[in-house]
């Protein structure tokens, strides 16, 4: 199994940090990983993007052309990776902000409305676990039990007491996924 | 067990230093290697092994504080990226000419000039040619993986030592900034073993002083000295290190190291998947360059293709080892745009089309 992932969004909101905790969890579950962060002048405040391989297998290229799943939030990372799903491949998108949707059909479409949820939930801070929640859900390439050590692993102490706060954040991503037709 | 990690390159390099002994880091921050100077300050490594690190007040005080402390036989680094390379290269000439054993990281970034911060591998001219001015080479090691970020800092100063010549770790910002799982190097004494009858720590009533310079007024002793130099770097032949994918079997030859390789083991995957025979050749050591198996490998492939983000550096050591034997291509983005193995593949098509 390997899988081949793209997340993108803006910077602050998350995106590398979510890549992190499933690069982790993967490694909790005894896969390689790979962890390649868009860096520099676009981080501070405009996109953000980084690309997670999980694999049984040792990973060859970090850098990719096509992804098996893009994880998206905000309409220029949608406009820049959606083309990049190969086919039949998922694409999983907060639609927050989004003024054109996804048209692809030949690949998977799915919706959470993180922003939404993390705010009626006053949680905003785990906004980006609602999102790995409802890919876990899609792609259980993880189990609960590694991401839970993945978050112990890559939260620093200071963050340690937030822990159930993001399980609930990622618990609750599960349910609120949806598929678009 | 050993103990693993999941850390950036940048950050496998400054744990790796730690681990395996190494005295003294001077460094000066600049993007996109500023986590080594961050990682080793947060772990204060004074107080897990003794080990002194400071932060300089540039690059050209950061080498010469290299350059002095080498000279009492102890484990010294710095890492910067390239634009702050480019200022250490008067310092890294006299170090190479003073026969000093050293560590120098360089995680490049695009050039000319300050250029931009992204990845790049147009710095291999000045690491493998001599950056700086006289007839030196430095040893150089070009890791693509996070695991070789801290693998190399320990072989990086068996080589040094070994033959009294800084060695550098070629790296560049993907490699740098990525995180990959790493099986962080044994823990190890800090105090080296390495031969130090050459050291200046004090002159001993058994022998005559010790002197390190890389001055020599007299052209007969800068003549004989330069000999010497040329001797040794004769001699690193026989640490050329180098990883072949699939080429016992192949038609055609991509030659590539450090992050491009891994770009282009993936090409390897998919065109072997499509029934095609090509196969890869990874340069490790890039000076000593493995010209050998190069030569060897041209005599029965039809094509090379040399695969680096520059617009052609490498490509030359390669078609000297190829010798007019077989074509041998370039093909590479540069300028800190890194080329996805969909372009590699576009380029394969383009170079061997009709051969395959």
């Amino acid at each position: 199994m390997t899988e081949e992932i793209i997340i993108a969004g803006f910077g602050g909101q998350g995106v590398l940090s979510m890549g992190k905790i499933l690069a982790y969890s993967g490694i909790m579950q005894d896969q390689e990983v790979s962890w390649m962060p868009s860096y520099g002048p676009e981080m501070r405040g405009g996109t953000a993007n980084v690309t997670v391989i999980l694999s049984d297998n040792r990973i060859s290229s970090p850098v990719l052309h096509s992804y098996d799943t893009a994880i998206i939030l905000n309409q220029q990372s949608l406009d820049k990776f959606e083309s990049a799903v190969k086919p039949g491949g998922m694409l999983l998108y907060d639609p927050n902000g989004i003024t054109r949707h996804p048209e692809r059909k030949d690949i998977k479409i799915f919706q959470v409305e993180a922003v939404d949820e993390s705010i009626k939930l006053s949680s905003k801070k785990t906004f980006n676990m609602f999102v790995l929640g409802a890919y876990l859900k899609l792609h259980p390439i993880v189990t609960f039990e590694n991401v839970v050590k993945g978050l112990k692993k890559s939260l620093p102490e200071r963050h340690q007491h937030l822990i159930p706060a993001n399980e609930k954040a990622i618990k609750r991503g599960m349910e609120i996924v949806r598929e678009m037709k | 067990m050993k103990e693993i990690a999941l850390i950036k390159g940048n950050e496998a390099i400054a744990e790796a230093a730690i681990r395996t002994g190494v005295d003294a880091y001077f460094g000066y921050p600049i993007t996109p290697q500023s986590e080594v100077l961050e990682y080793l300050q947060l772990q204060k490594p004074e107080e897990r092994t003794g080990m002194v690190v400071l932060q300089a007040e540039s690059e050209l005080a950061a080498i010469n504080m290299v350059y002095g402390a080498a000279g009492t036989g102890k484990k010294v680094m710095t890492t910067s990226s390239s634009p702050g390379i480019s200022l250490m290269q008067e310092g890294i000439s006299y170090i190479a000419g003073a026969e000093l054993p050293c560590l120098i990281v360089n995680v490049v970034r695009g050039g000319p000039g300050l250029g931009t911060i992204q990845p790049s591998q147009a710095d291999y001219f000045q690491a493998t040619k001599g950056g700086g001015h006289g007839d030196y080479r430095l040893i150089v090691l070009a890791p693509a993986s996070v695991q070789e970020m801290a693998d190399f800092v320990d072989l990086a100063f068996e080589l040094a030592f070994k033959y009294r010549n800084p060695a550098l770790i070629l790296s560049d910002g993907l490699i740098g900034q990525m995180m990959e799982k790493v099986e962080l190097p044994e823990p190890k004494e800090r105090f080296t073993t390495f031969d130090q009858s050459w050291v200046i720590t004090g002159k001993t009533a058994d022998r005559e002083r010790n002197i390190i310079t890389s001055l020599n007024l007299d052209p007969e002793l800068q003549y004989e000295h330069n000999i010497k130099l040329q001797q040794k770097y004769e001699r690193m032949k026989e640490d050329v290190m180098f990883e072949s994918f699939q080429t016992d079997d192949a038609d055609f030859l991509l030659v590539a190291y450090g992050s491009s390789a891994r770009i282009c083991q993936k090409v390897v995957d998919v065109v072997r998947g499509r029934g095609k025979k090509l196969g890869l050749l990874r340069p490790i050591t890039l000076f000593p360059f493995p010209t050998e198996v190069i030569s060897e490998l041209s005599r029965r492939v039809k094509g090379i293709l040399s695969v680096e983000m520059s617009t052609g550096q490498m490509v030359e050591d390669v078609r000297l080892a190829a010798n007019g034997r077989v074509p041998v291509y370039h093909y590479g983005t540069f300028g800190g745009k890194i080329h996805s193995p969909e372009d590699v593949l576009n380029a394969i098509e383009e170079k061997f089309i009709g051969g395959f």
